[in-house]
């Protein structure tokens, strides 16, 4: 299976999530620079992490006016999988392709370890390879992850499902001390209406290793080939 | 056309916790001002454009607001227009 890698100005987790995605997939990665509309027949697309353009004005602000973003665009309302990841996240919700923003952590610090965050849903393109209640640790490294939506947004979102990953405890409890930016609700990844469009800010593609701390981003790199057999199973 | 500078200000909505702002007013108490009771950390924006008129710059200016220069999720605009100082 092949994946876009979306290369910004200033991404700098493109190269590990490349890497990450044909480790865990056995598939193909095209690192695509941000001011090209062809993603090359990708059958998937990761936004990886960094700070495209700076993150001048706002976190992720500047990149839908990239001509790859347009066809990111698109491609998600085609239903390609697309995963967004800490500053993918940030660019998924800035495109509006997913709702909500992310706000300064709360506590001001650039948080930089391994959290727990709980599978909410696995109906989505991104978590299908997971179990529902799962606990992953997976790392996070970010100073603007604090997941914010209005009230009454907020609840839409929940009524529909929409959220995909909540950071916990290693048990799953929904402790406070275990929400490391202050998000909403805990919410630490959420998804779109159709499932195909996921963002989060942990990052799955610095834990494919057993040697580097944790293998549970695999899964969520393999959903994507899981969901992509189902769906080609479907309509067959 | 005429040539119009713009000063944007652009704001967490009051719903949204600032934690600059908080961080900044905690700063200002340590200095002995104690009566600060709250401050929110903002962006001032300055843009110079050309229009028909200043209700054209207004509404231009109004429509950058709510396309990129404030994100609509959280974060509020205001500004002002005015005729851009002669060269």
């Amino acid at each position: 299976m092949r994946a876009a890698v979306i290369v910004f100005p200033g991404s700098n987790c493109d190269l590990d999530a490349a890497w990450a995605w044909e480790q865990a997939t056995g598939g193909v990665a095209l690192r695509i620079w941000h001011q090209s509309a062809d993603l090359g027949g990708a059958e998937a697309v990761l936004l990886p992490g960094g700070f495209a353009h700076g993150d001048y004005l706002r976190c992720g602000a500047l990149c839908r006016f990239s001509p790859a973003m347009r066809a990111v665009v698109a491609a998600a309302e085609r239903g390609l999988p697309v995963l967004g990841i800490c500053n993918g996240f940030q660019i998924l919700c800035e495109a509006g392709l997913l709702p909500g923003a992310l706000g300064r952590n709360h506590h001001l610090a650039f948080r930089c370890e391994t959290v727990h965050v709980r599978v909410e849903d696995t109906g989505t393109a991104w978590t299908a390879a997971c179990r529902q209640g799962e606990v992953l640790a997976l790392p996070i490294a970010h100073g603007e992850g604090a997941y914010w939506s209005p009230p009454e947004e907020l609840s839409a979102l929940e009524a529909r499902g929409g959220v995909v990953f909540r950071y916990c405890d290693a048990d799953g409890h929904l402790a406070a001390g275990a929400n490391p930016n202050g998000s909403v609700a805990h919410i630490a990844g959420i998804r779109n209406a159709a499932g195909n469009v996921v963002g989060l800010m942990p990052h799955p593609e610095r834990a494919v290793e057993a040697l580097l701390g944790g293998t549970a981003g695999v899964r969520i790199l393999r959903s994507a080939l899981m969901s992509a057999r189902a769906g080609a199973m479907a309509h067959a | 056309m005429q040539a119009f500078v713009a000063g944007i200000e652009v704001h967490l909505k009051p719903g949204a916790l600032d934690p600059q702002g908080q961080a900044v007013g905690a700063g200002l108490r340590s200095l002995g001002y104690v009566g600060v009771t709250d401050v929110r950390v903002g962006k001032h924006l300055r843009v110079r454009l050309e229009a028909e008129d200043e209700a054209a710059a207004r509404a231009a200016v109004q429509r950058m607001c709510q396309e990129l220069l404030a994100n609509p999720v959280m974060e509020t605009a205001s500004f002002d227009v005015r005729p851009a100082p002669g060269p």
